[in-house]
């Protein structure tokens, strides 16, 4: 593998991990700041996805967007307690230009309830845009496919 | 499983207590099936735009029965039954599609995009044996029809020859709501479905239901988007099953009225750090700013700000229910239009701000209904009676919705 792809899949591959790292132990109000200030957080359907339909299930378009959603998690909306394990396959990097990277890796959410209650919540891919411009590899974009359209229940933590 | 007669169900002759056995039972989902999704009622298959060309269709639900909506030949609308009229095979596995005849892959039958029988494979046997019998009579045996009318891009089937016109069951003024945010030609922006783990009959009443709206739903109140103390109104069609829930912005509202009643969300600190998510457009040119319609048995349409939507309620037995989400704009919104109902598209859907608990709070009831059955709810807020309301302390809409069971269900 050329040094810069290698580079390039380690940075992916790191920030990934952080990513869903810092969901899983609940750093909710951390979550905004692995993106850019403009950064777009788009969670759809594979469905939609495909039929380039605009609208899916959460549109996060900017850091301000994300941190809203995260307060109306943390003090408006009602759900039952719930934690996600995220797993995570290998990066494959799509793109690596200067200060840009291209990425997609799929991944599986298994959602643990407060009853024990566990199961594979949703599977799909992270289409991701990073850029590392002022040092730090941050999320430009970050789009979330998931592979059926249903979702069990209600969406509240991100994916 | 005895029978219970009806009296045993439901003695009392009201529709401010529902006995909690009619969530539960399982004879009751099939008398369901029977005589509201089967019977004199008209279900939502799809929007018209979904289906533009000859021989595109949606495959679709009535009630747990599938379902297909296909473009005819001469540019109609029909809807058959997904089910091979020889031993039963689903015919359309795909969601959408296009096609110019339906083939069952079971045996090979084909249907045109009327339904009726064009081809069995070895009719007349294989040299000189076998083949159907001679009674049988292809065009006694196409795939059963069900009647279709449309009214503003929505299109409307049913199983029953009794169901009444369309304009007649949904009563004229919620033919003007309807109309009134399908006015132009509609484009889809997205679709999801959101899995809910109870009866279906705890989401219908959940979308009647104004009373519960600012308090399970704090975003509305934290954001000071919602008011019991707003201009609004609740109708309720004669027959009791549709309801259209109406505000009207009013930028000189109080919120004295409300913050007395000690709500645990109103909140002068709390801000949007991206206060465009709650911009709004009048489109309709009525300061309207939500609209929820509901069409018995299980169809809403919504507008909420300019967010726009149709949720379909499929049963999937008796304790789990699926909605299907479908977002849409128009096909001349402008760029800032569709950017504002992306934002907007937040509220709704299994992560809406606004409704992600309406697909939790369905299982909050239906976990109790062990316990419950010889017990009944309490549906009194704002009477007893179904009648049209202007205030949304009221309960009347979901009366409304028992008021027209009670009269299919002849319980």
């Amino acid at each position: 593998m050329p040094d810069t792809l290698l580079a390039a899949n380690l940075t992916a591959s790191q920030l990934l991990a952080d990513y869903a790292a810092c969901i899983d132990a609940d750093g909710l109000e951390q979550w905004p700041d692995f993106f850019v200030d403009d950064g777009l957080y788009h969670v759809t359907t594979a469905f939609n996805h495909s039929r380039g339909l605009p609208a899916g299930i959460i549109h996060a378009d900017g850091k301000a967007m994300m941190q809203d959603r995260v307060t109306s998690l943390r003090r408006a909306n009602i759900y039952e307690p719930q934690r996600y394990r995220h797993v995570i396959s290998t990066v494959r990097v799509i793109q690596a230009k200067e200060n840009l990277i291209e990425t997609e890796a799929n991944f599986l959410v298994v959602r643990i309830m407060e009853s024990g209650k566990q199961d594979l919540f949703v599977c799909g891919r992270y289409l991701d845009r990073i850029t590392t411009a002022d040092g730090a590899a941050r999320y430009e974009k970050k789009l979330v496919v998931l592979d059926s359209e249903k979702v069990d229940t209600l969406l509240a933590i991100p994916l | 499983m005895t029978t219970k007669t009806d009296s045993d169900i439901w003695p009392d002759p009201g529709i401010s207590r529902v006995p909690y056995q009619v969530y539960a039972a399982p004879d009751i989902y099939a008398q369901e099936r029977e005589r509201v999704f089967m019977g004199p009622a008209w279900h939502f298959l799809c929007l018209d735009c979904e289906i533009p060309n000859r021989g595109d269709y949606k495959s679709t639900f009535v009630g747990d029965i599938p379902v297909i909506v296909v473009r005819a030949r001469d540019g109609s609308v029909n809807g058959l039954e997904n089910r091979c009229s020889h031993r039963g095979a689903t015919l359309c596995l795909e969601k959408f599609g296009n096609l110019r005849s339906f083939s069952c892959v079971y045996h090979g039958w084909s249907y045109d995009l009327d339904g009726n029988l064009k081809g069995v494979p070895f009719e007349r046997g294989v040299n000189g044996g076998g083949g159907m019998p001679e009674d049988f009579r292809k065009e006694d045996n196409g795939l059963r029809r069900l009647r279709i009318a449309t009214h503003a891009g929505v299109v409307f089937g049913t199983f029953h020859d009794d169901t009444p016109p369309l304009a007649d069951y949904l009563e004229p003024a919620f033919v003007e709501k309807v109309a009134r945010v399908m006015p132009r030609a509609v484009k889809v922006l997205g679709y999801n479905t959101q899995v809910m783990h109870n009866n279906w009959k705890l989401y219908a009443e959940n979308v009647r239901d104004p009373y519960h709206a600012s308090i399970l739903h704090l975003f509305f109140t934290t954001f000071k988007m919602n008011r019991l103390t707003q201009r609004g109104e609740i109708l309720v069609n004669d027959e009791g099953g549709h309801h259209v829930s109406t505000n009207w912005r009013d930028p000189d509202a109080s919120i004295d009225t409300y913050r007395e009643q000690d709500l645990r969300a109103v909140d002068d600190e709390f801000a949007l750090n991206d206060p465009t998510l709650l911009d709004y457009q009048d489109e309709f040119d009525d300061n309207g700013t939500l609209q929820i319609l509901s069409v018995f048995p299980g169809f809403v349409m919504q507008q909420i700000y300019n967010c726009l939507a149709v949720r379909q309620i499929v049963p999937k037995g008796p304790d789990l229910t699926e909605v299907n989400w479908t977002y849409y704009g128009f096909e001349d919104d402008a760029d800032d239009l569709t950017t504002l109902r992306l934002k907007q598209a937040n509220l709704i859907g299994p992560a809406g701000y606004i409704s992600m608990e309406d697909g939790a709070v369905g299982e909050f009831v239906q976990r109790t209904l062990p316990g419950a059955q010889s017990e009944e709810t309490i549906l009194m807020m704002g009477g007893h009676t179904a009648e049209s309301q202007t205030s949304r302390a009221t309960e009347t809409s979901i009366r409304g919705f028992w008021k027209a069971w009670r009269r299919y269900m002849e319980i």
